[in-house]
């Protein structure tokens, strides 16, 4: 039979708040184990969270971004379960009344927009970590994770595909980054995505038993597991099975998915209202004032990057793939640089040279100005793009000024037409065979005449003047 | 060598004047009461941990400051008692449970630290119910603190410990805690008085919670004086506790005046019935008539949800209580047992030798009333009769000023004689819970001693904090009562 996928996503976003949500403590959770801890990340007796400001700040962000409405009233509530990670043994989360709710996303999917729904946004704390390779057969915990804050954005059920799911991924990683609001590193699990996924035949309106696939390091996992999910149950429907709700862990090794936990065994959290906090009570001045802290986000910037600056839809689309890069094109434009030239040069050379030394683009000697620079002298024929190419790297090693390094290293261009008029008729001379070529109608003689030219001036020579140069003086 | 029995009968403003006279230090006045505690306390077993050298040490840095010639502060050289359930880094904070023997905490709760800063001399950590859970602190795992004026008696609970410290001159002021009535009732059955502050008058901070929205700290003192003073140290806005309220905090010792005239006193006619006892009913109308004397005006005010009260209290109060001790799991601090096989056969064996009975049943109680299918049933129901209940004070406080009403149905009940009833030491609770539910401040001093020669307690209730009024009005009775409450047995023995 033929059978229509179903599937809702739930993303774990981890903040990057410089202090966790209910304590003072440090996020950063490289340190050494259990150093950034405190009484209340650690759940002792007697200790109270106190909500971060600058977590709520994060979350309403994220909410706008995401077309959601923030909450004027909204709550915390205590979900119960027992766990070694789980100081309190209650997470402090957001059950009935999140902040954010009933936003949307636009997701690009083969070049057409689909539109997945967002149910909520709400706030929650991480839980520490169990760490097994303490050797002796004992377990550890690392505290340092525990309380720092996290985002649970889930989608509506809206997505029919592995693939759907992926750019769905892609672009929620998109905005979080554009919004600085989080590392977004899915090895150190500061974005974890869970998949609910169901099948239902074709046209049908209900909605089929879905099963829960979690602990995936991956966006490309999140699609395999997915996949796998779909043809799984297809095959059992087919066969006369029945799905059974449960959740289902993913082996990237084997890349299958496995039982976990069926519904029978799941647990009953007991929400209830968190005591210990006051309501978070948001009025418009602070949505306001989130709202005048919003970056322009990556849909808005890719169709203006088309409009303003002519580009292409494939070139809007990687210059505003990181909110680094779309940064970097503007300010290369800004300096004065052609748009398209600015947008070959950081698509080609520039992020090849990125890649190859492992740097952020915001770390990177190389500033929009000098490159911009760089263009200029290509553009008033001080130096050749040839030039140019090996300028790049030593703008990037030294951080000095294109102009500086081209004094430096002898670089300019030579324009000077007695100079190469010398060159083209040394080269002439040397090579009779290809000269004699070219006059017996040989047009391609020429190329190989220019680039001894070109050799003979170490590359310096401007090409165009070689070219008129070489030509007047092989019909003569 | 000063006298001991003199100092051991001063309150904390007497103490005050004192030092600053040179009259005594602080140091003579420690030394009396760890005399004291030494003397009388294996009788009535208040304290669960005596701090003799950080009492010391704390009071010579009083005299120093005082030498010096600078400002001791509020509370200086005045011995306190903290209950159990109080955070502290000095000494352990057990919550008189097996579940946290030997436990010591990392930090010293918010009104522990003000105390400190404000001159006081710790005594030590005084006895209670187990996680403050029970009306009679029979329910501690230490021991069973015995009430200073007849030693068969339970001096109430859970501050059980703070109330007969301080009725035994055992301190000058202690600290307890009140989800359910716990400082009020004990105080009324020991004689003393004791104050349950406005829901969010007091950090909770260091608090080790029972019941999250019910809990609040206060004091036991010996008179009206005293609890003023102490409720000006410990009553504040605290940055750790985002429940504690921004107000500003008046000196409580401004209303400290004898003047009921435009005083409305509030009776509410559904606490004055067949239930109460009638002797404790005629000593709260004695108290009523020396205050109408003085001008004030009495009415009878209605709090109609009165009869839901003790039911929505123990459904909220178990289900805060089943997350908030959670935490004692065996994984981090505190007692682990010792056949602990996997994950779940130590965090189950761990609570079941570690908690007592009645906190057990507290947390399966309140368990069973989170559970999905009962929620609705139990906890949101509890939560709407909660709104109601405070709903009745308010509209009872559009009438009056105060409501005047009894602290404990009954006074001082034996050892032993209510253990087997779990309800029946829940009903103790009848006239007290109502007030943790509203949120509102109430406070209990002696109006009497029955025949048998025990104290009866005088509940004073006002609106959300105004802790002032109900002051001025205890102190205005307090001054014009007409008798002397007299000392405890135990205490006369000692004097």
């Amino acid at each position: 039979m033929e059978y229509e996928p179903v599937i809702g996503l739930e993303v774990h976003v981890e903040l990057n708040t410089r202090s966790k949500v209910f304590c003072s403590c440090s996020t950063n959770f490289h340190a050494k184990p259990n150093t950034n801890v405190c009484p209340i990340c650690l759940g002792m007796p007697g200790v109270l969270p106190v909500m971060n400001r600058a977590v709520v700040d994060a979350a309403i962000m994220v909410g706008l971004a995401l077309n959601c409405t923030v909450s004027k009233w909204s709550k915390m509530d205590r979900k119960n379960y027992f766990y070694p990670d789980l100081p309190k043994n209650y997470q402090i989360s957001q059950y009935d009344l999140p902040l954010c709710s009933g936003g949307h996303l636009e997701v690009a999917v083969d070049g057409r927009l689909h539109r997945v729904g967002i149910t909520r946004v709400h706030l929650e704390e991480d839980t520490a970590r169990n760490v097994h390779t303490i050797g002796g057969g004992d377990s550890g915990i690392d505290f340092n994770r525990s309380t720092i804050p996290l985002l649970e954005i889930v989608s509506e059920p809206d997505i029919h595909s592995a693939h759907e799911a992926f750019s769905y991924l892609t672009a929620l990683k998109q905005i979080l980054q554009y919004l600085k609001v989080s590392d977004c590193n899915m090895e150190e699990g500061s974005l974890r995505a869970e998949a609910n996924i169901s099948i239902r035949p074709a046209g049908s309106d209900k909605l089929g038993v879905k099963t829960e696939v979690k602990n995936v390091a991956s966006f490309s996992g999140t699609f395999k597991a997915i996949e796998y999910e779909i043809v799984r149950q297809t095959r059992a429907l087919d066969a006369g099975e029945k799905i059974v709700q449960e959740t289902r862990g993913w082996d990237a090794g084997r890349a299958i998915t496995f039982s976990q936990r069926t519904k029978e065994s799941a647990h009953d959290y007991r929400y209830f209202p968190e005591p210990d906090l006051v309501p978070i009570a948001v009025d418009d001045a602070w949505i306001d004032r989130i709202q005048s802290l919003m970056p322009e986000l990556p849909r808005a910037r890719f169709l203006r990057f088309q409009e303003q600056y002519g580009l292409s839809p494939y070139d809007a689309g990687v210059l505003t793939s990181t909110i680094g890069m779309a940064n970097y094109f503007e300010e290369t434009v800004d300096a004065g640089a052609p748009p398209k030239q600015a947008a070959n040069w950081i698509m080609g050379d520039f992020q090849a040279l990125l890649t190859e030394r492992k740097i952020g683009i915001e770390d990177c000697n190389a500033s929009p100005r000098k490159l911009a620079d760089m263009i200029g002298l290509i553009d008033n024929g001080t130096i050749s793009g040839k030039i140019a190419k090996e300028l790049l790297p030593e703008m990037a090693e030294t951080g000095l000024a294109p102009k500086a390094l081209i004094d430096q290293k002898g670089l300019v261009q030579i324009s000077d037409e007695s100079a190469l008029l010398d060159a083209v008729k040394q080269v002439i001379g040397a090579n009779p065979g290809p000269v004699a070529d070219y006059r017996g109608g040989k047009k391609q003689a020429f190329g190989f005449l220019v680039g001894q030219v070109m050799k003979a001036t170490k590359g310096k020579a401007n090409p165009k003047l070689v070219n008129e140069i070489l030509q007047r003086e092989l019909k003569s | 060598m000063t006298m001991p029995k003199k100092l051991n009968a001063l309150t904390a403003h007497e103490i005050r004047d004192a030092l600053r006279a040179g009259t005594v230090t602080a140091t003579e006045i420690a030394e009396a009461y760890f005399r004291r505690i030494a003397e009388v306390d294996p009788k009535v077993l208040a304290y669960v941990d005596v701090w003799r050298d950080y009492g010391l040490a704390q009071a010579a840095k009083v005299d120093e400051i005082v030498r010096r010639g600078d400002e001791p502060g509020p509370l200086a050289g005045v011995p306190i008692g903290l209950k159990d359930v109080l955070c502290t880094r000095q000494g352990y904070t057990t919550c008189c449970s097996k579940i946290l023997k030997g436990y010591r905490s990392p930090f010293d709760a918010t009104v522990v630290e003000r105390l400190e800063t404000a001159g006081s001399v710790f005594l030590g950590k005084l006895n209670m119910d187990e996680f403050a859970m029970g009306s009679s602190t029979e329910n501690s795992s230490v021991q069973v603190t015995r009430n200073p004026w007849n030693l068969k008696c339970v001096p109430g609970g859970s501050s059980g410990g703070s109330a007969a410290a301080v009725a035994a001159d055992e301190c000058v002021i202690s600290l307890g805690s009140d989800t359910g009535g716990s400082i009020r009732q004990p105080a009324a059955l020991c004689g003393c008085v004791g104050m349950k502050p406005t829901y969010g008058r007091v950090s909770r901070y260091g608090l080790v919670a029972f019941a999250s929205s019910l809990d609040q700290i206060g004091p036991f003192t010996k008179d009206v004086e005293d609890l003023a003073v102490a409720l000006n140290v410990i009553c504040g806005r605290d940055c750790h506790d985002s429940t504690s309220a921004g107000l500003p905090v008046p000196d409580f010792t401004k209303s400290l005046r004898q003047d009921v005239a435009d005083i409305t006193i509030g009776l509410p006619k559904e606490y004055y019935t067949d239930a109460l006892n009638a002797e404790m009913r005629e000593k709260i109308e004695g108290a009523v008539a020396v205050l109408q004397k003085l001008g004030a005006k009495v009415v009878e005010v209605s709090l109609p949800h009165t009869g839901y009260a003790i039911a929505c209290y123990y459904i909220i109060c178990t289900a805060e209580a089943s997350a908030n001790l959670a935490r004692f799991d065996g994984v981090r601090y505190g007692y682990r047992s010792p056949i602990s096989g996997d994950v779940h056969d130590m965090y189950s064996n761990t609570k079941t030798e570690g908690f007592g009975p009645e906190v057990k049943r507290r947390i399966m109680l309140g368990t069973y009333v989170l559970s999905s299918g009962y929620y609705d049933a139990y906890y949101l129901k509890a939560q709407k009769v909660r709104s109601l209940i405070r709903r009745d004070f308010l509209d009872a406080f559009e009438k009056c000023d105060v409501i005047l009403a009894p602290t404990s149905p009954t006074a001082a009940f034996e050892i032993g004689e209510k253990t087997a009833d779990p309800l029946e030491m829940y009903l103790s609770d009848i006239y007290t819970i109502s007030v943790n539910l509203a949120t509102i401040p109430g406070m209990s001093m002696p109006c009497g001693l029955t025949k048998r020669g025990l104290p009866a307690g005088l509940q004073i209730m006002s609106k959300p904090f105004n802790e002032e009024t109900m002051l001025r009005v205890a102190y205005t009775y307090e001054k014009n009562r007409g008798f002397e409450m007299g000392q405890p047995p135990i205490g006369a023995q000692a004097r």
